[in-house]
């Protein structure tokens, strides 16, 4: 069983216990353990089931390259899957349950899929449930959701809160171990500005467990006299508990902060996602280590031979009572010393080596008095839920057992792979180090920043040092080497520490145990434990022609699940290069992207949830439109009254008391989200010649005119009216979705293509408050707030003029989006509010009522006017609309001209604008399609038109629409059919677009 | 006429690591133009009384001053009330010359964010180096906070000017609300 022991524990605070759930069993640990340390203190070693055929799963590893201790962490709110017990720190009060057991996890029905493993191969889904082809979707699929999966999914919205924070640096170092300490020292000392980041709360990594001197004192005390020295620098900045999650151009990387996870509830965000920008980046991110395969490596009880010396040292807990050790190399002889020295057993050290003379290691656990078995190996693990037995083989034969040996633990090293993650992200290549049988960062090819050279320097283990003398010179001199080409001089007396060396013999390779294992072995070796992809799988698949990496990895699942691959990743493609009697090189890895770690969405979110889930845009008169019952359109990212409903009144209701009171008396629109885009130089008639279809050069100052632009293609990208307020000066009016978007159109033109022209162009939207008056008394009460003249003789239609209207400075434009007496009247914003307020008052007996935009479309719509985004959809043109008498004909050139003469633009069964009007008054559906005669080639009714715009007309009392038909204007007075989503056919008849004062002697009095 | 009102009429966030107010109107002039002419650097030197700000500068004195905001455009800054005196003073040095002055003040909206934690604030909204040795007073950065444009700069080491469009003040103040909530210090730039 996996216990506390009395001593160990570097990491525990043993004077603080806490309790924590698992699966609602009350358990206690203390403050430093792990979620795993915790577990296993309480003897929890079965922790999960795997992802396909159940098994049962204990824990392997001891940080973020854990496959199985996968939990579901918190409840409600706070509620998350896939959390790794390996890297989570244990709280009081956590609360823990495992994943992926039906019904429990001490008995699960999946498991039943074992005995099934044979009729379950690679590839098994692809070639099972391809036939009949309607059965997947119906049958087939759901039953595979519902069994498979990892975690459950959050229902609740997320409690906690999470930011992002920019930096930047000369020198980023990821990893805060002994190579990324004395980087961070060397690179310090060289006057760089530091930033150092360790995933972990603790720094030093693996040094304390591993063990070592460094200039005669301890590896611990010389890490701590590191964090001292480097603390009380100003240029270095440590930060514990950030992962180094990716790697990106141009020295950009992002670093993962856990801020509460250890202390739920804490005020202040849960997570920060660091936005880094480095002059280079040094990855010290270490090694991990790589499982064996042999047959029964996944159950329960056998574990990563440093994981075991990790919890040993680091949490004073031992896995087993008897720990068999199982090992290609010198470094697992490490744990089997630590354990011995600990008071537990090891029964045996199987070596699949065969050495011609002992290492030091060796000798130093024969010494201790630890079994030695040279040239030996699994040849299967016994056990269920637990490890009870180890049967030993030859290395070299088929696995005919010699001798059966109990123990509850086993821990197994097939070598160190580094961490070669972050080095890859961003194109770093890989070399393959047949010495450490291993692939190690390409020195020769680094990632490539935008000057040319590398940025990413990989140091220590991550580059394929695994001595601590090797591992601290080589971290000094990829410090120094980065910080020289940035410029930094290091000063003479700063040079590497020399560690005591330790001696250690080469591993040997073993990618299958035993060597000739037979396929009944092979069944039982799992190479990925999450998704339970095994050596048999990987075989099948080479065997079926699969020979790329990358698609063995998608056929078998291999390295797919949340740990990507971690663990798995070099056993797969040695087995893979075996099966195809490959070298290793050649078959490459699999891509390495980012995040290295799962990170949080909320992380990613950053703050934008709640109130800042997104900026909502809101006018000068926004608080007193919501006063007043407005109901809300979005519209871009302002929100714009729809209506102003009326205590009972129902929107459609105040809508049309909103149309008849605009056209009977008078209504104010706030039309301050309109663009309002002032375009200035001795070229700008010429610059908006270009931009519009018509001719604005000739508009005389004091005259407004409404103008169409188009893209490049041709197609209608916007409209408004344009007023020339002086020689040089234009004021261009687009519409709301339009104003930055215009903007940036006409400085893309300028600054790319007519950077030559003398124009200048300004933004100024925001800077007025803009308030339709329209109606029949819109004059009457302008002249009651007085101080100007608006008669029609002063300011007639398509006019503006600047002035003072009950005292407000204003500019008042003549133009009438609605057929009626109407002006637009532009006051400074900060008066927004006021002048709105004076208007109503001075209208209160005028009949004045505010309307929103429902009322201004049907209002236009009445009178034929189209709308940006309503009668266009990216695909129309201006001649689709009827609209030819606002294409210049004289102009040489303007965007969209060219375009708008290809054959499709003139086509002639282009559909065209027309209006719609039903046959029974009712109103159209908006977007109805009106059906033809016949079937196209997919058997589907051919379509001859459809609603553009559709509303009632309360004004005329009945449905009016706007659709694009095919040939619409010569068919004037045909009666279309438009089926309806709601079942019904509607009957429109073709009609001329405009409704509703079709000489516009309204608008002209 | 009335007074204007600014977006948010003096709000203000006190219980975070930093404080936030919203500021009062104040003039401001985009101007934009060839920034080495004599007759823009003239008028500038007389309206703000301050020297041409370098590249990614701002020069400040007194309430007034201009800051850079690209290769051909300037930000002018002072009193609210004298905005239309002094685009007449640019109007007529500018004459037939090729150049553009507007007045943007109602289109903004002013803060304040103030306390040892403000550089840690901005930096959580803000894709820029705030710290001392790079965004020291006298320079100004054009940028983004989250999802909209904003510039701001420091005002002391540990006070900062920031403007945004008016219509989004409630987003801003709201963001930098969130940026400042208890215990989220960052405790990244050493005083």
């Amino acid at each position: 069983m996996s216990t506390r022991i009395a001593t160990g524990g570097r990491l525990l605070n043993k004077s603080n216990a806490v309790s924590f759930s698992f699966n609602g069993k009350q358990l206690r640990g203390y403050e430093g353990d792990t979620l795993a340390s915790a577990l296993l203190a309480n003897d929890q070693m079965l922790v999960g089931r795997s992802f396909k055929y159940h098994r049962p799963r204990g824990i392997v590893a001891a940080g973020p390259e854990e496959p199985n201790a996968l939990m579901n962490l918190g409840r409600g709110g706070r509620f998350e899957p896939n959390q790794r017990a390996t890297t989570t720190e244990l709280f009081d009060g956590l609360d823990a349950t495992s994943q992926n057991h039906w019904p429990s996890l001490e008995f699960d029905m999946g498991a039943i899929n074992k005995h099934l493993s044979r009729f379950l191969p690679a590839g098994f889904y692809y070639k099972m449930f391809i036939h009949p082809r309607p059965f997947w979707k119906h049958v087939y699929e759901p039953i595979i959701r519902h069994s498979a999966g990892l975690g459950k999914a959050p229902k609740e919205q997320d409690a906690d809160s999470y930011e992002h924070f920019h930096a930047f640096c000369d020198v980023l170092i990821i990893g805060g171990g002994v190579a990324g300490l004395e980087a961070a020292r060397t690179a310090a000392r060289a006057g760089a500005k530091v930033i150092l980041l360790e995933q972990t709360a603790h720094w030093g990594g693996r040094a304390a467990v591993d063990g070592g001197a460094v200039e005669e004192a301890s590896v611990t005390s010389h890490i701590d006299g590191l964090v001292s020295e480097l603390s009380a620098m100003e240029n270095v900045q440590m930060r514990t508990r950030v992962m180094g999650a990716g790697v990106y151009d141009h020295g950009y990387v992002l670093g993962y902060e856990h801020l509460t996870d250890h202390a739920p509830g804490a005020q202040g965000p849960r997570h920060r996602l660091w936005r880094i920008r480095a002059g280079h980046i040094i990855t010290a991110t270490g090694a991990i280590e790589r499982p064996l395969s042999f047959a029964g490596n996944d159950i329960p009880g056998v574990m990563l031979a440093a994981a075991v010396r990790d919890y040993l040292v680091n949490f004073g807990v031992s896995v087993g009572d008897r720990t068999v050790v199982v090992t290609n190399n010198d470094d697992a002889y490490r744990t089997a010393i630590a354990v011995t020295e600990a008071g537990l057993n090891v029964p045996a050290i199987l070596d699949a080596r065969v050495l011609p003379e002992d290492s030091t290691l060796m000798a130093r656990a024969k010494e201790l008095g630890i079994r030695v078995l040279m040239g030996h190996a699994v040849s299967s693990v016994t056990g269920g839920k637990r490890v009870t037995a180890v049967n030993v083989c030859s290395q070299a034969g088929e696995g005919a057992v010699l001798e059966t040996i109990d123990c509850d633990a086993v821990a197994m090293s097939g070598g160190w792979s580094p961490v070669v993650h972050l080095w890859s992200h961003c194109g770093g290549k890989l070399v393959w180090d047949a010495r450490l049988a291993t692939f190690r960062p390409d020195v020769n090819h680094p990632p490539i920043g935008a000057d040319g050279h590398g940025f990413v320097t990989a140091a220590g283990a991550a580059a394929g040092f695994f001595s601590l003398d090797d591992i601290l010179h080589d971290a000094h001199a990829a410090a120094d080497g980065v910080v020289t080409t940035l410029g930094f001089k290091l000063p003479v007396d700063v040079v590497s520490p020399n560690a005591e060396r330790q001696e250690e013999t080469p591993l040997a390779p073993v990618w299958m145990m035993p060597h000739g294992a037979n396929v009944k072995l092979r069944e039982k070796t799992w190479l990925d434990y999450q998704n339970d992809v095994k050596v048999s799988d990987v075989r099948l698949a080479a065997q079926e022609g699969f020979v790329s990496v990358e698609h063995t990895k998608r056929y078998t699942t291999l390295g797919m699940a949340t740990d990507q691959g971690k663990l798995s990743n070099i056993n797969g493609l040695a087995t893979l290069a075996g099966a195809l009697d490959a070298d290793i090189p050649t078959v490459g890895t699999t891509t390495f992207r980012p995040p290295y770690h799962p990170i949080s969405m909320g992380a990613i979110g950053g703050e934008a949830r709640g109130d800042v889930f997104q900026p909502l845009r809101r006018t000068p008169m926004h608080d007193w439109h919501a006063a007043n019952g407005a109901e809300w359109e979005p519209v871009g990212h302002w929100r714009r009254p729809y209506s102003y409903n009326r205590p009972g009144e129902t929107t459609h209701d105040a809508v049309m008391r909103e149309v008849t009171n605009t056209r009977t008396n008078m209504g104010l629109l706030d039309a301050s989200t309109l663009g309002k885009i002032i375009v200035k130089g001795p070229d700008a008639g010429k610059f908006l010649d270009m931009l519009y279809t018509n001719m604005m050069s000739s508009l005389k100052p004091g005259k407004c005119r409404y103008g169409l632009m188009c893209s490049e293609n041709g197609f209608l990208i916007d409209d408004g009216v344009v007023a020339r307020i002086d020689d040089d000066t234009f004021l261009c009016h687009t519409t709301t979705g339009g104003a930055d978007r215009i903007h940036q159109h006409m400085e893309e033109w300028l600054q790319t293509e007519w950077w030559d022209w003398q124009v200048y162009v300004a933004n100024v939207t925001e800077q007025y408050a803009q308030i339709a008056v329209v109606g029949p008394n819109a004059r009457k009460c302008l002249e009651k707030l007085g101080g100007m003249d608006v008669s029609k003789d002063a300011l007639g239609f398509m006019e503006w003029v600047d002035g003072e209207l009950g005292g407000f400075k204003c500019r008042i434009y003549r133009i009438s989006f609605s057929g009626e007496l109407s002006y637009e009247i532009a006051v400074d914003a900060g008066v927004g509010q006021a002048f709105w307020d004076a208007l109503m008052v001075a209208g209160n007996d005028l009949g004045v009522m505010p309307y929103g935009t429902e009322c201004l479309h049907i209002l236009r719509a009445e009178k034929g006017f189209i709308m940006i985004g309503d009668e266009t959809d990216g695909t129309v043109i201006p001649q689709d609309l009827g609209l030819n008498w606002a294409i210049s004909k004289k102009k040489e050139d303007y965007l969209g001209k060219r375009a708008q003469q290809r054959s499709h633009m003139v086509d002639p069964t282009r559909w065209k604008l027309v209006g719609l009007e039903t046959t029974d008054g009712s109103t159209l559906p908006d977007g109805a399609y009106a059906v033809g005669e016949g079937v196209n080639e997919n058997d589907q009714s051919n379509m001859i038109g459809r609603v553009t715009s559709t509303y009632h007309s309360p004004t005329l009392g009945k449905g009016i629409a706007m659709g694009l038909v095919l040939n619409g204007p010569d068919r004037m007075g045909e009666v279309l059919e438009f089926p309806g989503t709601d079942g019904k056919i509607y009957h429109a008849k073709i009609v001329d677009p405009v409704f509703y004062d079709k000489e516009g002697e309204k608008q002209n009095v | 006429m009335s007074e204007p009102i600014s977006a948010l009429q003096g709000a203000t966030y006190t219980q975070g690591i930093a404080e936030i107010t919203a500021l009062d109107p104040i003039g401001m002039i985009s101007l934009r133009g060839d920034l080495t002419a004599s007759y823009l650097k003239k008028p500038v030197k007389k309206i703000t009384g301050v020297a041409m700000p370098e590249v990614r500068g701002i020069n400040l004195d007194a309430g007034k001053g201009v800051a850079w905001m690209s290769p051909d455009e300037l930000l002018l800054i002072g009193p609210y009330a004298d905005v239309a005196t002094n685009l007449e003073t640019l109007h007529k040095a500018i004459g037939s010359n090729h150049a553009l002055a507007v007045n943007v003040s109602d289109a903004r909206a002013v803060f304040r964010v103030s306390g040892v934690h403000t550089r840690e604030v901005l930096a959580k909204l803000a894709p820029v180096d705030t710290s001392r040795d790079a965004f020291a007073p006298g320079t100004i950065r054009r940028t983004r906070l989250a999802q909209v444009p904003a510039a701001f700069w420091m005002i002391d080491d540990d006070t900062a000017e920031l403007v945004c469009f008016r219509s989004v003040a409630q987003y801003v103040f709201d963001l930098l609300k969130t940026a400042a909530q208890p215990g989220s210090e960052v405790n990244y730039h050493r005083g």
